[in-house]
């Protein structure tokens, strides 16, 4: 089992120090998990999307043909469950790969050691985790479409749902990196089921945020939910006559908690990342 | 690539994790890191490699100030960790296409060079294979050639031998001197004494944060009395006539100096069986009567004898007064 010497041996030879290129590295992240993901396309779909098809399958279709709620009420339901699956696929994007990398596979490290700045892989954890939400919140259109039959949404609308959905994934994605990076494997199935579960009923999904006035403290909550506002942005440009939080309000909420949560992720990712 | 009073504090830790060491490694030379676990090695390639921010000193590699460019720094170097961390949603030539990707080189170079070190390395035919299914020894060498796919130039090697058969062993101890041969800057870390005398060209003997010695590793046990040792176990010792007894062996012609190498603690009192290593300026066998003699005339008993030539864990024991595992 010696190793041969001679011309090939040349594989073996050092290369001068090179002016990294930032750029290229970032761009290979984010092909690498673009490539990981295109190959387990139908497991992603499936893991990100059957919650959302039964929740609206279920309140919006079932309970509406048996007379339980009234009609109209899969209008308020579709967007809230669009951006929920933004939100929270981009959110579970990050924080549970994340865990996993720095706890169990260390599969991050060869990444870490990649020649761009720490935070720029946690940026591309982000970026991609908010493809992710986006594709999954856009597939909920014809999903919606399929199953209730008709999807409330016209080409005026459209730009500022896109910036919502964006914005909601963003979001999402930097709450993620906050918990994977914050909290340590022992603790995640705990933290999950207790932050997942608030976060999906206090975010407005099920139910438009304004008509919450003879339930005040269950509005307050609501109004510290991101999610809240990205249901409310993206439901207040779908169904109009629906009174919503305005859309400037929404998207100004929206961005500062997205500065808030990559500031405190990227402070936790460094900190997970270098001793 | 040279560090220069190097400190490392950790938060909440009463003592510097490595506390102020200076070496400077040349060039296409094999460089081994020798200590116990603790002993503040892996802290110090931490900081060469980018993911332990330093207290205070200065390192670097290649030219690069690791603290003041850690990006730059990171194509210079390239890290083969003790536990494999191969990216598992990749097949295994794939983990060395993104590893270059990440680094910038360009597509078609990417995969010449990737079949190129698979083949190298004797995993030509397994490229294709998921990591999961590879064996320690396959891991190992995937994860070498994965840090050779951007040419760095200086390799760190963290516990190569540790999980490894010996035909594993030996394959990578072959390609480590290739690299050198090569220009190639490797540097080592191990506690196994014989791996850091077989490879190294210099060792550096680190125990709690400092360096204590640097040399090659025939001049390091050079500095060792004597030039061979006979070890003795000795059982039924009376503690009251040990002190006796180790004089009696110390006395010996040709007897410079004689160390404990770990006694048995576990005995009862007044009691125990003893295990002490005598260097010798003669060869082993001719003093081997004598020693028995002096045992038996102490009331203890000879159990086993075993003849020997100092080596870096004489060293270390000098160094240190204990044994290094």
């Amino acid at each position: 089992m010696t190793a041969s010497t001679g011309p090939e041996a040349a594989a073996l030879v050092p290369a001068a120090p090179r002016t990294p290129s930032v750029g290229k590295a970032f761009l290979g992240l984010l092909g690498r998990d673009v490539f990981v993901t295109g190959r387990e396309l139908g497991g992603f779909l499936a893991q990100v999307l059957l919650q959302p098809i039964f929740l609206l399958f279920v309140f919006g279709k079932v309970l509406g043909d048996l007379g339980y709620v009234q009609g109209g009420f899969e209008q308020v339901l579709l967007p809230g469950v669009i951006a929920f699956t933004g939100f929270l696929t981009a959110l579970q994007n990050t924080a549970l790969p994340l865990v996993i990398d720095f706890s169990f596979t260390k599969e991050i490290e060869d990444r870490l050691l990649a020649p761009l700045p720490t935070s720029l892989v946690a940026i591309e954890k982000i970026v991609f985790a908010t493809l992710r939400g986006l594709i999954a919140s856009a597939m909920m259109f014809p999903l919606g479409l399929l199953i209730l039959g008709s999807v409330p949404i016209t080409w005026s609308a459209v730009p500022l749902v896109s910036v919502g959905l964006v914005l909601g994934s963003l979001v999402g994605a930097a709450l993620g990196l906050v918990l994977g990076t914050l909290v340590t494997a022992s603790k995640i199935n705990v933290v999950f089921a207790v932050v997942l579960t608030p976060l999906l009923f206090t975010g407005s999904t099920q139910f438009p945020w304004s008509q919450l006035d003879g339930l005040r403290w269950f509005q307050v909550v609501c109004a510290l939910n991101p999610l809240t506002y990205v249901s409310e942005l993206v439901r207040g440009q779908m169904v109009p006559q629906v009174e919503s939080i305005p859309a400037w309000v929404c998207l100004l909420a929206c961005v500062g908690f997205l500065v808030l949560f990559t500031a405190v992720g990227l402070r936790g990712f460094r900190r997970r990342a270098v001793d | 690539m040279e560090v220069r009073d190097l400190v490392k504090r950790y938060p909440k830790r009463p003592t510097n994790a490595v506390d102020g060491v200076s070496f400077a490694v040349e060039q296409g030379e094999i460089f081994g890191l020798l200590g116990p676990n603790g002993a503040g090695k892996t802290t110090t390639i931490g900081i060469l490699t980018t993911r332990v921010a330093l207290t205070s000193g200065y390192a670097g590699v290649g030219g690069v100030d690791v603290a003041a460019d850690p990006v730059r720094a990171r194509t210079v170097i390239s890290v083969v960790p003790q536990r494999p961390n191969l990216d598992r949603s990749l097949n295994a030539r794939q983990n060395l296409l993104f590893h270059a990707a990440y680094h910038g080189m360009g597509r078609a170079e990417r995969g010449r060079r990737a079949d190129e070190l698979l083949e190298r390395m004797g995993l030509g035919d397994r490229g294709k294979d998921k990591v999961d299914d590879y064996s320690g020894g396959m891991a190992q060498r995937l994860l070498i050639a994965r840090a050779l796919m951007h040419r760095p130039q200086v390799l760190f090697l963290d516990e190569p031998s540790t999980g490894l058969d010996p035909q594993a062993r030996l394959f990578v101890w072959d390609q480590v001197r290739e690299l050198r041969a090569a220009g190639t800057t490797v540097v080592v870390t191990t506690h196994d004494m014989d791996e850091a005398a077989e490879i190294s060209d210099r060792v550096g003997i680190m125990d709690h944060g400092t360096l204590l010695a640097l040399d090659t590793p025939d001049a390091l046990t050079r500095t060792l009395p004597g030039d061979s040792t006979v070890d003795l176990v000795l059982g039924e010792v009376d503690a009251a006539r040990e002190p006796a007894l180790r004089d009696a062996l110390g006395g010996l012609g040709g007897v410079r100096r004689v160390e404990d190498v770990g006694g048995d603690a576990g005995r009862p009192p007044g009691e125990r069986d003893l295990r002490v290593r005598l260097y010798l300026d003669v060869p082993g066998a001719s003093v081997l009567g004598a020693a028995a003699e002096a045992v038996e005339r102490h009331g203890a008993r000879l159990l086993s004898v075993a003849l020997g030539e100092p080596t870096l864990e004489d060293v270390f024991i000098s160094l240190t007064g204990r044994d290094l595992r």
